[in-house]
């Protein structure tokens, strides 16, 4: 799993995909300077950005592998249940992250 | 005290609890790197350049296996699309910024820094009130020549509480890489850090769902994205995201929010 590629190879990579990143990372940023403000229409669109991307981000992570009950015993989703009922009580990622590495631990020990 | 070294701190220690998903994922991107045979110099360049986790991992395991070159910038490009919806989503709040800021701000613009920071804001124009932002507008185009001192009022941003956040999330991810190309994989497997990775993003989805068409948006876009993990470069992620924000703005229309709750 070693690369055969030479420095100027992988350097190319790094830079060609760190300036097309960089780019994607600047687009509106620098677009909307020049805009006096976000259509509403836009606006609204973007308020519903958080919670997709989030949820897109992080729901392939806990997909049971069967839809029966066993499957559902897994220690990611024990887990990452446990992970949802603490953001959802405390709002803090700290207590989240912690609640479920707990969760997980324990049905890895128990199951 | 200076309001901009207390929206600095604010921002640093709202990073503080992050840390733990970030620090595991940067030893990895440390320890992948060198894993592919890259040199210690590049795969920090790595994480300096392109700066950006999910897309480094992609690349570096696509780099090991010798892939064509352009299809390992293309999946590392594919992979970061989502953070042009960050840009997109940010970018009013930075647009009174002179643009070399704005141009360094767009660099620290990553999924933590997104929405730690976007959460914020979002909890400061709900205290402010809507009226009063819509109000403000008139006054915009005068505090971009005010300069950085002028007080913040309507929806205008200094930066010093995003660059708190993007701060500490680039050095603990640089020092990080550092440690991962040092000490290898020194962190038993079992210890499953990696699974604080997703943990994190739960705990910032959950508190945004916090009304009816977010809850849409999220659990549209989970289904799209879970029935299209098989697709290559990401896409599932990409195509969930742009169908959950379809689904939010169609679930507002259809009335929803009128009996959401809060």
């Amino acid at each position: 799993m070693t690369t055969t590629y030479g420095p100027v190879a992988i350097w190319g990579v790094i830079l060609a995909a760190g300036l097309a990143t960089y780019a994607i990372r600047l687009s509106f940023i620098h677009l909307f300077g020049r805009v006096e403000g976000v259509p509403p229409a836009l606006e609204r669109l973007l308020a519903y950005v958080p919670p997709a991307v989030l949820a897109a981000l992080v729901a392939p992570d806990f997909v049971p592998e069967s839809a029966t009950l066993v499957a559902l015993a897994d220690p990611t989703l024990v887990g990452g249940a446990v992970a949802v009922v603490a953001a959802w009580y405390t709002e803090d990622v700290l207590w989240t992250v912690g609640a479920g590495m707990a969760g997980l631990h324990l049905a890895r020990f128990l199951l | 005290m200076d309001t901009r070294l207390v929206e600095l701190r604010s921002g640093v220690r709202d990073t503080l609890p992050l840390l733990l998903g970030i620090v595991p994922f940067a030893l990895v991107a440390g320890v992948a790197g060198v894993e592919a045979g890259l040199t210690p110099l590049q795969t920090l360049g790595m994480s300096v350049v392109v700066f950006a986790g999910a897309s480094q991992l992609a690349a570096l395991d696509l780099l090991g296996s010798d892939a064509a070159l352009g299809v390992v910038v293309l999946t590392a490009v594919v992979i970061n699309l989502r953070m042009m919806m960050y840009s997109a989503s940010i970018a009013p709040h930075f647009r009174a910024l002179p643009a070399r800021v704005r141009a360094g701000c767009a660099y620290l613009l990553t999924d933590q820094a997104y929405a730690v920071t976007v959460a914020r804001y979002r909890r400061a124009d709900e205290e402010r009130g809507a009226d009063e932002e819509h109000g403000a507008d008139e006054n915009d185009v005068g505090a971009v020549d005010g300069g950085p001192d002028d007080a913040d009022d309507g929806g205008l941003r200094q930066p010093y509480y995003y660059l708190g956040v993007g701060g500490t999330l680039w050095i603990v991810w640089q020092v990080g890489t550092v440690v991962g190309i040092v000490f290898g994989a020194g962190v038993p497997d079992a210890w499953r850090l990696d699974f604080a990775v997703p943990l994190v993003f739960l705990a910032l989805l959950v508190p945004v769902l916090s009304d009816r068409p977010s809850v849409a948006a999220g659990l549209v876009a989970a289904a799209v994205a879970v029935f299209a993990a098989g697709l290559p470069f990401n896409a599932g992620l990409i195509a969930g995201a742009l169908v959950g924000v379809v689904a939010g703005v169609g679930a507002e229309r259809l009335g929803l929010a009128a009996g959401g709750s809060a």
